[in-house]
């Protein structure tokens, strides 16, 4: 008999006869490295492996989980979360229907990053800190590179019982530039789903970002007030996950009346040419799956389509309390959390306006590009870009500080008056809520046109 | 532990290994009901060698392959920086008291019940409002010990209790919150319930500003929204000694309100963030930053200090489980000597700012902060009128907190790791959308 084999038998007998609604059992291996330079100098390099899990009940709609690291036990650690579950318990439990799945899933990943020797990993970067201290007036820089492989096994009360390898890297170059006690700084953020080829050609990005840092310098800052903005793909990509996004995920939403009100499908947010999705069945990104969390196989979802509201993420349970279908997007970060419901790749789908003549009738506006950060509270977002260029007169002049964009979902959404034509996904971010970040996600969007956007500034 | 560390002596000029466990148990509410009760095990364990003096690294859940752990901290030590500190011998640490046992022996129903009587108290004022809320005991026990004979180990209680109401009318959302959280248990939840109803209270009428240049009131929870962050990288040393701090070469100058002193301070008892020693097992201190206006000292970890020829504040701290690095413990501001109703009667017009939003999304670095007004009121005749939407605020610590209008006289925590008075600044950006 296999070890695999073994496994699933432990986790049979663990499972058998316990008296609940529903059981779930997650188990998680993992390794994973990083490497980060800090000006000059690499000041962190290490190793780590992991092995945990946890098993999670419900019993009358109330919720037990217990996580450990020491996998022996797991049947009395089963029984405990059962009696935490029905010591909470109070209602019907409810969990939209799945088919039990039986899979294996191996990962995605022509060159598992894992896998390459510590050394070649090394050479590269310091390649890339070379060109990053070729640029005068830097004062420092970070990058940072990370990568791991984990081994999931998934199993549940009802007969699934899954396998998954995923992986997945990110690196951040961050450059800082000083002079007469300014300090200005500029980032890159990228992503893939494990393969290290994906870092070894990014010499021109890098040196972009350094430079970029020291222009900064002499860059002016803008003056608070609405504009008229162009945002790139990445930071229209940001846009769409804080502002739109986290408002589509179902566990806001399932047991707050009000919100179902404002949330209800069919609400216009936007004008025809708007369609924003989500989707972990959208191949080959950070955000992509076969299984989420709860053993749900993954969808694309169209969250709206022609401006119009028809659709939102689900966890098993917040389908089944609003009567839809559930979308696979149950994700924890890692065994020590419970699913939760959670975005995966999210974009805007093309339109066919193109850069050129979206700026063209702007008399005095804003392109922003690059992603530094995002945050909502549903109604009020903000994100934030990496660099800012005015617009004047249809064209695209003097570089301005970093700036600081927000909005409100329900005016600024249907304030897009223009979607490009050039789709791209960024796979650097990583998404937080509660207490659960960072998570693999990948957001994008062709640039796009919003007019009347708040701009933070002087 | 100690076998880990006898096989890593074997190969390795020092080796260091750090243990944590942790043990917590969460109760969650949600949409004003229990939802969820949880346990949590957790354990790491971390390898921290000097070899052919550089520095190698690795960390796992378990001690069952002490090998495993030693042969990947010599991997990556072939390619570490250079080790410039050695670590700490043995010796005498102060008394920090960060344990109460009584906090294990809370029972999960009075958990349930303190959940449930804050979700009553809070819904009895607003009957629509929507509360997630959660209460949490936890210990961790931690264990450091190298092979120079140092060697710390202590143990931490910890309990919890926050909540966040959502109100919302159409469209408009309102968020309300609050917390608190020490190493003894929270006896009781009426100061948490106030803090919220007050929220609503003041928050039941809206208002509007018009963009440009006004004072602001930064309550305690808004200074810790606005401020926490560029203070912190600001001070760190590690951004000092890479010349990325604009405090660089400010050692000894005057550049902040001369009213303003403010502390890294891990050494007060029963506080979430304070510990015997930090993460290498250098003794906890507290240490002045900023000396009535005059910027006082940076903070270091082992390294950092030593290869900037100073000695380590004990702020060697691991995040994530990674190599320690100096990061703030709890920053602790001195009390002013203004009320807030004087603040509020000196100001006449003007903005009060509780929470910010994506503040920390800007040039921290540079001392920037801006971010969206996410509960915040506008001042009138010396009274808060209404809640402001639609709001940013921008401003630059280094210039913002040149002249302060004015310290207020009572400071308070929030969460654990800022203890604060709220401050009025003179004049701040504020955009705003009508």
């Amino acid at each position: 008999m296999g070890k695999s084999d073994k496994l699933r038998d432990r986790i049979a007998a663990a499972l058998k006869g316990q008296n609940a609604d529903y059981i779930e059992i997650h188990l998680e291996e993992r390794q994973s490295s990083r490497i980060q330079y800090r000006g000059r100098e690499l000041e962190d390099i290490g190793l780590s492996t992991s092995v945990g899990g946890n098993a999670r009940a419900l019993v009358n709609g109330g919720w037990g989980f217990v996580s450990f690291n020491e996998l022996n036990g797991l049947r009395d650690k089963v029984a405990m979360a059962v009696k935490q579950a029905r010591l909470v318990g109070r209602e019907r439990s409810q969990m939209a229907p799945v088919e039990p799945a039986v899979d294996t899933v191996p990962a995605d990943v022509e060159k598992d990053a894992t896998t390459i020797p510590l050394s070649r990993k090394k050479q590269v970067l310091d390649e890339y800190n070379e060109i990053i201290w070729s640029i005068p007036k830097i004062q420092t820089s970070v990058i940072a590179y990370g990568d791991g492989r984990k081994s999931l096994t998934f199993a549940n009360s009802e007969g699934s019982y899954i396998q998954q390898a995923k992986a997945g890297l990110t690196i951040r170059v961050v450059a800082v530039a000083r002079a007469d006690g300014d300090v200005q700084q500029v980032s890159l953020s990228l992503g893939s789903p494990g393969d290290f080829d994906f870092v070894c050609n990014l010499h021109g990005e890098v040196r972009e970002t350094a430079e970029k840092a020291v222009a900064l310098l002499s860059a002016p800052q803008v003056k608070g007030g609405e504009y008229t903005v162009v945002l790139d793909q990445v930071l229209a990509g940001v846009f769409t996950h804080e502002a739109f996004g986290h408002l589509s995920e179902s566990d806001f939403i399932y047991e707050n009346e009000r919100m179902k009100e404002i949330m209800v499908l069919g609400r216009k947010f936007g004008e025809k040419h708007l369609n924003i999705v989500d989707g972990a069945a959208v191949p080959g990104l950070r955000g992509s799956y076969k299984y989420d969390d709860e053993g749900v196989p993954s969808t694309k979802t169209y969250l709206i389509r022609e401006g119009v509201l028809v659709g939102r993420l689900h966890s098993r349970e917040t389908a089944a309390k609003m009567g839809e279908s559930p979308t696979g997007n149950a994700r924890a970060i890692n065994y020590g959390h419970q699913p939760i419901v959670r975005m995966t790749n999210t974009f805007i789908e093309p339109q066919g306006v193109s850069l050129r003549d979206m700026i063209s009738d702007i008399k005095e506006g804003v392109y922003a590009r690059n992603w530094y950060g995002g945050m909502t509270s549903m109604e009020m977002f903000t994100f934030s870009a990496g660099e800012a260029y005015m617009i004047r007169n249809g064209r695209i002049e003097e570089m301005v500080r970093p700036i600081v964009l927000s909005g409100n979902v329900f005016t600024t959404l249907g304030k897009i008056d223009a979607i490009g034509d050039d789709l791209e996904m960024n796979q650097g971010g990583g998404c937080g809520k509660g207490a659960q970040s960072p998570l693999p996600v990948s957001n994008g969007s062709p640039h796009i046109r919003i007019r009347d956007c708040l701009v933070g500034g002087k | 532990m100690e076998n880990i560390l006898k096989l890593a002596k074997k190969v390795a000029e020092q080796a260091e290994v750090f243990h944590v466990s942790l043990r917590e148990t969460p109760v969650g509410f949600e949409a004003n009901r229990l939802k969820t009760l949880e346990t949590g095990e957790a354990t790491s364990v971390s390898l921290r060698i000097i070899k052919n003096g550089r520095i190698g690294f690795a960390t796992t859940t378990g001690v069952d392959r002490p090998q495993e752990l030693v042969d990947m901290a010599v991997e990556t030590s072939q390619f570490g920086a250079t080790a410039k500190f050695e670590l700490p011998p043995a010796q005498q640490y102060t008394q920090v008291k960060v344990y109460d046992p009584s906090v294990n022996a809370v029972a999960i129903d009075s958990m349930v019940d303190m959940g449930n009587s804050l979700i009553a108290r809070v819904l009895d004022h607003t009957p629509e409002l929507v509360c997630d809320a959660e209460v949490a005991m936890s210990e961790v026990a931690v264990n450091i010990m190298n092979s120079r004979g140092g060697q710390a180990s202590y143990r931490k209680s910890y309990f919890s209790i926050g909540i966040e109401g959502t109100l919302i009318r159409d469209t408009d959302m309102l968020f309300v919150h609050d917390s608190d959280s020490s190493c003894h248990p929270i006896a009781g939840i009426d100061h948490i319930a106030d803090s919220v109803i007050q929220q609503l209270e003041l928050a039941r009428e809206t208002a509007t500003v018009s963009t440009g240049k006004m004072p602001v009131i930064l309550t305690p929870k808004g200074v810790r929204s606005a401020l926490f962050t560029p203070l912190a990288l600001a001070f760190n040393g590690k951004m000092v000694m890479e010349g990325a701090s604009p405090l660089v070469g400010k050692l000894g100058q005057g550049i902040f309100d001369t009213r303003l002193s403010v502390w890294d301070d891990s050494t007060i008892d029963f506080r979430p963030a304070s510990r015997p020693c930090d993460d290498e097992g250098v003794p906890s201190r507290r240490t002045r930053l900023i000396d009535n206006g005059v910027v006082a000292s940076f903070l270091y970890d082992l390294q950092t200090a030593a290869a900037t020829g100073s000695s380590s504040t004990g702020n060697g701290n691991r995040a994530r489980g990674g190599l320690p690095t100096p990061s703030i413990s709890a920053i602790v501001i001195d009390e002013g000597e203004t009320t807030f109703d004087e603040m509020l009667r000196d100001m006449q017009q003007g903005l009060v700012v509780e929470m910010l939003i994506g503040a920390e999304q800007g040039n921290v670095l540079g001392g920037e902060f801006s971010g969206n007004v996410l509960l915040g009121y506008r001042v009138e005749n010396g009274h808060m009128v209404g809640r402001v939407k639609n709001t940013m605020v921008s401003g630059n610590i280094y210039e913002s907190l040149k002249q302060v209008a004015a310290i207020g006289s009572a400071a308070e925590w929030v969460g654990g790791a800022i203890k604060t008075p709220a401050i009025y600044l003179s004049s701040l950006s504020v955009a705003s959308k009508v």
